[in-house]
């Protein structure tokens, strides 16, 4: 009965998105004010009964209902409790089902937290994201049915989930994944409703901002718990693959982080206000088309499109229903909100254009690279791969070119600035970051590395003029603590984001040049010595887990006579279908990684194809990552969020005349 | 010309050369590190470029995986069952490589007509074969059934 009340709650869900998607704005269109206040209850009632259908769900999860398609196929009486839930989203109806979540609960949130917008802007925005949840809700509901019965034909058991998802990091990487995704959604709402009143100004860029940073704050972190996930469960120690899946999530982050450096301007400015709504419409394009790079199979193989066509095609249609509309809309409207703002050469502005630009070819030559096999394979050219090789050659130099301009930015100062004054901030800094960045890869021993000086210049660059600039903010204030109340919490949020990306430039570099890793064979019995470390293969052992047997080998750490720790990776079959994982065991710390993964069984004697990493700095890049999506959350804490009342009047009769003009 | 327009000119014009600059960095990093997916039988018949990184998968043949006594150096054969191609390689095999099973494998192509490869990838899951290679098969049986009927 469940799994048919959950189906009934999402059919409910569709309805009350149509009507979401229509009412408000035709109530907008006619400004009915009745038809307008609709908006915020409908959004609410969407998200009760897509919160309704999912929990019905994941009750059949938990239940062990193997009538229900989706659980027979991703789901096994002995799989643990939490992975059952987790399981929930590991396939793809379920997961598509948490996408229609997500939205139903970033447009429930809209309308709770944006009860001061003018209520014409607010029906607009809700209408918008009705749509979107309109095309979502459909795609679950008549392509990929997550409440499909297997009646008759149930089967006794299911057919467990796949091993790889078995892991607490995948428990909450796609949710918080969706919430950055889905959460563009809003932007692009914003911009939508925007362009629809002919009203672009720096108040609709102040409501669109917070949720922005939310949103990419969100996705940092999604694709940081990715990173870290794939570093230890794939088995062999790398942290990014430039895999078109993960490519999918990171398009829409460079994208994001280029619109809300934009956002930033056209609030402060009011310029760059067509551009803003541009990268907003691309940042969410780039959200869908990742779905649909994931969802329709079409990544594993153009011919998957062949297997399963109904699902590829709804999501193609729909991402081209959404980017064509929106771009026309744009090329409509856009001319009519254009902006005759000046600014100097020597400004924030040029300065964050240049922080746009980067990020935005950066954004296409990860599409490209993305495409390209799609696109040879689609035109008959034959079946090509690009490899790592590719990403980094083009996105390190971008980056490096990035790190100079993103020291200047903070200490810039808006529309006029000049050379000398810059001098006057930065060259201390500069000098400094020069002396700590070409001295501190002497620590390291052994051959001078240009690329990690390089890149702790960039850093030092980056963090100490940071530093500086905090300081002097702080010492035009009477005490600290006045100092610290003064400063405005989207300059710190400024602050830990940049520092945090420094660290994750330190972190990427270090751990890319100063890794050791070695492939061996190796017998109960055998030691190695690796950076100093020494490991000792101490016995093969076999493990009974939950619903897997283990081959685990034991392993101690030693540094010089002393224990440093004792590590016991395992090699796993799963019970339910036969499914061999690797499982590494690390020992982490701050400045190095040790890692320990088993290959496979080579000849006699127990010996083993044993893999060990050295691996100096790695942590940094996750920390780092962190410290950029808190830095994200932070500048949501801004009190000028919170003043918009006052701000912003109703937009009616600005509107009318804007409307006659256009 | 009016001072905003001719800021933006010139804003567009270094986005233009700026964004010229990073398709030439593209091209120039494609060009190396893209490559080609071949069914062993093409390699058999010497379409395949030496010395350039492609990619040759099949099934691996049954019986083929010679492992060194000392070493993790590791020898087998991918088959399309219209010919095969011997892989040279140094590392761990990923978990689901197997005897019989389909795998794909890149690196660079030898005088001796030997993949050296630098990587080696198998199917993800007991139902999942790696694109090209299902492909390859069909390809190759398509023709013997062919060659069958004449």
């Amino acid at each position: 009965m469940i799994p048919e009340f959950g189906h009934f709650a999402l059919i409910v869900g569709l309805c009350l998105a149509v009507l979401l998607s229509v009412v408000p704005l035709w109530g907008a269109w006619r400004r009915n004010t009745a038809a307008m206040a609709l908006a915020p209850g409908l959004a609410v009632g969407l998200l009760v009964f897509t919160g309704i259908s999912f929990a019905c769900l994941t009750i059949a999860f938990l239940q062990d209902d193997f009538s229900v398609e989706v659980v027979a196929n991703n789901s096994n009486s002995l799989l643990p409790v939490y992975y059952k839930f987790s399981a929930v989203w590991g396939n793809h109806e379920g997961s598509l089902l948490l996408w229609a979540l997500t939205l139903a609960l970033w447009t429930a949130a809209v309308a709770t937290f944006s009860r001061q917008l003018p209520l014409l802007m607010l029906s607009r925005v809700l209408a918008v994201m009705g749509f979107v949840a309109v095309g979502f809700l459909s795609f679950s509901l008549f392509t990929s049915n997550p409440f499909a019965r297997l009646l008759p034909g149930t089967p006794v058991d299911g057919q467990d989930l796949n091993p790889l998802l078995q892991d607490p990091g995948l428990i909450i990487h796609p949710p918080l994944l969706y919430m950055g995704y889905v959460g563009f959604s809003v932007a692009f709402a914003f911009a939508i409703a925007a362009l629809l009143g002919g009203r672009l100004d720096a108040a609709w860029a102040r409501w669109s901002r917070p949720w922005t940073n939310v949103a990419w704050a969100f996705l940092t972190l999604g694709i940081m718990l990715g990173s870290w996930w794939a570093y230890y469960e794939l088995g062999w120690g790398g942290w990014w693959f430039w895999d078109p899946v993960e490519n999918a999530s990171f398009m829409p982050w460079l994208a994001g982080t280029a619109l809300l450096h934009s956002l930033a301007v056209t609030e402060k400015r009011g310029l760059f206000k067509s551009w803003t709504v541009l990268l907003a419409i691309f940042t969410f394009s780039l959200s869908l088309l990742g779905t649909f790079l994931v969802r329709s199979g079409v990544l594993t193989s153009v011919h998957a499109f062949a297997t399963d066509p109904e699902r590829g095609l709804f999501v193609l249609v729909f991402l081209a229903l959404v980017v064509g509309g929106s771009l026309t809309l744009y090329a409509l409207r856009a001319p009519a909100v254009n902006s005759r703002l000046r600014f100097e050469w020597l400004s924030r502005e040029t300065l964050l254009l240049v922080n746009n630009v980067v990020f935005l070819v950066a954004t296409l030559t990860v599409l490209f690279g993305t495409l390209f096999p799609l696109l040879m394979d689609a035109m008959g050219q034959g079946k090509y791969s690009v490899g790592p090789p590719y990403f980094n050659a083009v996105f390190v130099p971008l980056m490096a070119l990035l790190i100079p301009v993103m020291g200047l930015g903070p200490v810039a100062r808006w529309k006029r600035d000049s050379a000398s004054r810059w001098k006057a901030e930065l060259l201390l800094p500069a000098i400094a970051a020069l002396l700590c960045g070409l001295t501190l890869p002497l620590l390291q021993g052994g051959d001078y590395n240009a690329w990690v000086a390089l890149a702790l210049v960039l850093a030092g660059w980056l963090v100490l003029g940071m530093l500086r600039d905090a300081w002097r903010r702080l010492r035009a204030a009477p005490d600290l603590l006045r100092g610290l109340r003064r400063t405005p919490a989207s300059y710190w949020g400024m602050f830990v984001a940049h520092v945090g990306f420094a660290a994750c430039v330190v972190g990427v570099v270090c751990t890319s040049q100063y890794s050791i890793e070695r492939d061996l064979k190796m017998s109960p019995g055998d030691a190695q010595t690796l950076a100093g470390y020494r490991f000792e293969f101490l016995e093969l052992a076999n493990v009974r887990g939950p619903n897997y047997l283990a081959d685990e080998a034991r392993f101690t750490v030693t540094r010089d006579g002393e224990e440093i720790a004792r590590l016991a990776p395992q090699k796993r079959r799963y019970l339910a279908q036969g499914s061999i994982m690797t499982e590494a065991a690390i020992d982490a710390g701050l400045f190095r990684d040790l890692y320990v993964a088993m290959g496979e069984p080579v000849g006699e004697n127990g010996a083993w194809a044993i893999r060990l990493h050295y691996k100096p700095m790695v942590r940094w890049m996750w920390l780092g990552a962190i410290l950029v999506a808190v830095g994200g959350f932070v500048t949501v804490a801004d009190k000028r969020y919170r003043r918009q009342r006052v701000l912003a009047p109703d937009s009616d009769g600005a509107e009318v005349a804007h409307g006659a003009s256009a | 010309m009016h001072p905003v327009r001719k800021q933006r000119l010139i804003i567009v014009l270094c986005v233009v050369l700026f964004s010229s600059a990073a398709v030439g960095l593209m091209a120039y990093a494609l060009r190396g590190n893209i490559n080609l997916f071949f069914p062993p039988a093409e390699v058999a018949a010497g379409k395949a470029p030496l010395g350039q990184p492609i990619r040759v998968g099949g099934m691996v043949v049954e019986g083929s995986v010679q492992r060194s006594a000392d070493s993790l150096a590791v020898r087998f054969e991918v088959t399309d069952y219209q010919a095969t191609v011997p892989v040279v390689y140094e590392g761990i095999l990923p978990d689901l490589f197997d005897e019989g099973q389909g795998a794909v494998a890149s690196g660079v192509l030898d005088e001796q007509g030997v993949l050296r490869a630098t990587e080696v990838l198998a199917k993800h899951d007991e139902n999942y074969m790696p694109p090209e290679v299902a492909e390859a098969l069909e390809a190759s049986k398509a023709k013997g059934m062919k060659g069958q009927g004449e």
